[in-house]
């Protein structure tokens, strides 16, 4: 046999042994089987306008390993997210139930909404930013994942919340938070010093009865849903859906809410302007403070 | 010099140019053939350098950072501006699980076929003495790749490194890069500072790319010099030196500089083992090189996203070498002269991101002295012969390379390649001497595509014409004739896997 025709054979073998392969129910992987339960649906970013269809390829590019071909959070990496060492596991887009919001609590995000959060990423879970992505290719995937949940073909998404003017973030702000962490007993969960290592930590679930950690403030810079005041606020009024982290809109009123943020800012290990005024305030002034944390009863210690 | 760790290249048996042609129809036919059927499908040298440590590390599919492993897409390349971080404050190796380990390793066993036409040989074997005949030579038959053994991570939040022996197929190993680097020093991602062996900031990286064959597992212009010229660089060779780089959020906009050793990445400063063993070791210039390269990408809707660069690499090398008894010491390189090569790149994408575009521009400059292989401590009147005159060799190339990414999973893959002189270093040079062009075709399919581990069937031909000069793909020599052609070409398929 001539060198050419061995060549051509062992090659034309070689593509036969592709057809076998591909064929074979053992490697059949290429052939995953997305599934959802909508038709195509869009989004809107602006004047983008995202497609489900070109979504879907760019789930399975980038989205799958984690949240899985039926969105339900459970792809093949999520057995490796262990929620007792806090990692989260994906999120199960089929409950359409999103922590990060502009719209009150138990409704759906905005479109943007769900851009932001694929942009930001999750800080401390395996969820990154995808800020790499055009905006197309963003609003693209919005546009997919509202094809794993009924909810978005009969409901429409929250109105976004108000957010009123900031005010100053002055030591009087800062006080009047630290008695509002005190009063709405947010030190249960977070802890006095914010650590997330409040009393009522160890037995925080979320709504698939996962342990979840309440965010540490001493871990860094940013939030789960965004870094700035604005995004802090958002968080207490519209409360992290699916965990135990409840909207205080009807709870609070914004100026509270305001002081809150300000207080928190001074648990951060930030140079914040409040973290600032923090630091020269307490250096004179820490004794007249009351620990945070349970007040004795009357006749305490009994 | 460069790399060449996927096959070897001696030929042995004699074929024709027309047999090659039927070769690469063959090729065509099969890639048409051996198509998986739609209704299967998804909705439907060696060089490196995918890392399933890092998939591994984060539970992300390879083809999150790659667009079909081992290129990048840009996410990816986020991740590697980033210092091989996903900045979710859990880069750091102490919150991973104190078993993880960052290795990875790649090879790709395969069956390959070399054939080189125009080939010097005796007309009577074993008779050194007998009249020397051009003859197309040829080999097949099974073989191994290289193998990468490559470490790389983080050593603390915002401190990565990277530590790659690589090894021929005779397991020779060399450390193919090995560096470690501050990231997003002050806060800022503007600011990235290595130190070590690494790969210039290619935009079209060349130690990430799809291709495996010998004559197309390389770049032309990433390695090439004229017939005659002593530079030893390329600009697809890892270099030892610093770098500092800089990038956007989201790596839109990127730059880097870096100042090199002018030894072409020579440990011992010039006099110890070349990057490559079975190379020796290069005179160093003792002096030191720079290279810069910026772009910038810009958002196309719905067709991707699209980058352009440009870049250039200024450096010297020696043209002689301090003696001993007259025999050169190596690393005492003297007699530096200049040389540069300047251009732009691009990486565009369409149809969403399906159809990827990768054009490149080089202009190559050698100083004269570099051209003819003369020392530069004799005046030129008198390295240069008589009625010739000697100019530093200037050239243009440029390559076009194609993808077509069916699903993550299957790749097309095409490129074209030329280098044209512009200026022969000697007057009577014939003006085509060392041109080149460079086909190649090919496809890659991942049956697999999760975050442990990947596998690839790669099938490729490539084909490259060169005039007068040694192939690059070191199969074969130069031909007889001063402007002779030589065809050489290679056919390869093989399993590429890496862990």
């Amino acid at each position: 046999m001539k060198p050419r025709f061995g060549v051509l054979a062992l090659f034309l073998g070689a593509a036969g042994l592709l057809l076998t392969v591909g064929a074979a129910p053992s490697l059949a992987q290429i052939d995953i089987n997305i599934h959802t339960v909508t038709g195509p649906m869009e989004s809107h970013l602006g004047d983008v306008t995202g497609h489900s269809e070109p979504g879907k390829a760019y789930y399975r590019r980038y989205c799958i390993g984690c949240h899985g071909p039926s969105g339900d959070g459970n792809g093949e990496n999520a057995l490796w997210f262990d929620p007792t060492l806090g990692y989260l596991k994906p999120r199960d887009f089929t409950m359409a139930t999103f922590k990060c919001r502009s719209t009150p609590t138990g409704t759906l995000p905005t479109d943007q909404d769900l851009s932001n959060a694929i942009s930001r990423g999750f800080v401390t879970t395996n969820m990154p930013r995808w800020e790499a992505l055009t905006e197309q290719q963003r609003a693209d995937l919005v546009a997919f994942i509202k094809t794993f949940s009924a909810k978005w073909a009969t409901l429409r998404a929250g109105a976004p919340i108000n957010i009123p003017p900031e005010p100053a973030a002055n030591m009087d702000s800062i006080l009047r938070g630290r008695q509002m962490f005190q009063k709405m007993q947010c030190w249960k969960c977070h802890g006095p010093e914010g650590h997330g290592d409040g009393p009522s930590a160890p037995t925080l679930t979320d709504n698939k009865d996962n342990p979840i950690r309440p965010y540490n403030f001493a871990s860094g810079s940013r939030f789960k849903c965004g870094e700035t005041n604005q995004d802090l606020y958002k968080i207490f009024m519209t409360g992290l859906d699916g965990t135990p982290m409840p909207s205080f809109a009807d709870v609070i009123q914004p100026n509270d809410a305001w002081d809150l943020v300000h207080f928190l800012r001074t648990l951060q290990p930030l140079d914040t302007p409040e973290a600032k005024a923090w630091k020269e305030w307490i250096g004179s002034h820490g004794k007249e403070l009351k620990p945070i944390g349970a007040e004795e009863a009357p006749g305490g210690g009994q | 010099m460069f790399e060449r760790d996927m096959v070897g290249s001696k030929a042995v048996k004699s074929a024709s140019l027309p047999g090659v042609l039927a070769v690469l129809a063959a090729l065509a036919g099969a890639l048409l053939a051996s198509a998986p059927p739609v209704s299967a499908l998804p909705g439907g040298h060696v060089k490196v350098r995918a890392i399933p440590a890092f998939a591994r590390k984060y539970g992300l599919p390879c083809s999150a950072c790659h667009t079909a492993w081992p290129e990048l897409n840009n996410f990816g390349q986020v991740f590697r501006d980033n210092g091989y971080q996903l900045m979710n404050d859990r880069d750091s190796p102490i919150w991973q699980n104190p078993t993880y380990f960052p290795i990875t390793i790649r090879i790709t066993p395969n069956w390959h076929l070399e054939n080189t036409t125009n080939q010097p040989v005796d007309s009577v074997p074993g008779d050194a003495t007998s009249p020397t005949v051009s003859k197309t030579l040829q080999m097949n038959g099974f073989d191994l790749s290289g193998m990468d053994f490559w470490n790389t991570g983080t050593l603390f939040k915002n401190i990565s490194f990277s530590i790659l022996p690589s090894s021929n197929a005779a397991a020779q190993f060399h450390f193919e890069n090995a560096f470690v680097r501050f990231d997003n020093m002050v806060h800022t991602s503007w600011l990235n500072f290595r130190f070590g062996r690494f790969e210039l900031d290619n935009l079209i990286s060349e130690k990430r790319f799809l291709f495996l064959s010998a004559n197309g597992g390389l770049y032309q212009n990433y390695h090439f010099a004229p017939r005659g010229d002593t530079n030893n660089f390329g600009v697809g060779d890892n270099q030892l030196g610093v770098e500092l780089a800089g990038h956007s959020a989201n790596s839109y906009t990127r730059y880097s500089v870096a100042v090199l050793s002018s030894n072409e990445g020579t440990e011992n400063l010039g006099s110890g083992s070349a990057p490559i063993p079975t190379i020796p070791a290069v005179n160093a210039g003792r002096t030191y090189d720079v290279f810069a390269a910026f772009s910038q990408a810009f958002s196309a809707g719905s067709q991707g996203y699209e980058r352009f660069g440009a870049y250039a690499y200024v450096g010297e090398r020696p043209t002689f070498a301090l003696t001993a008894g007259g025999v050169p010491i190596t690393g005492e390189g003297r007699g530096n002269k200049p040389f540069y090569r300047a251009g732009f790149a691009g990486d565009l994408f369409f149809l969403n991101s399906k159809l990827e575009f990768l054009p490149y521009y080089m202009h190559g400059y050698d100083n004269v002295y570099l051209g003819i292989a003369a020392p530069s401590n004799v005046p030129l009147a008198t390295a240069c012969p008589p009625t010739v005159t000697c100019r530093g060799p200037q050239w243009n190339g440029g390559f076009l390379e194609t993808h077509y990414y069916y699903s993550p999973q299957l790749v097309f893959i095409g490129r074209y390649e030329l280098i044209r002189m512009d200026q022969q270093a000697f007057s009577t040079n014939p003006g085509n001497q060392s041109n080149i062009d460079a086909y190649s075709i090919g496809y890659r399919w991942y049956p697999i595509m999760f975050s442990r581990a990947g596998l690839a069937f790669h099938n490729e031909f490539s084909i490259t014409k060169s005039i007068g000069i040694t192939p690059l793909s070191l199969d074969g020599v130069a031909p007889l004739a001063a402007n002779g052609k030589v065809w050489s070409s290679s056919l390869f398929i093989g399993f590429d896997f890496a862990f």
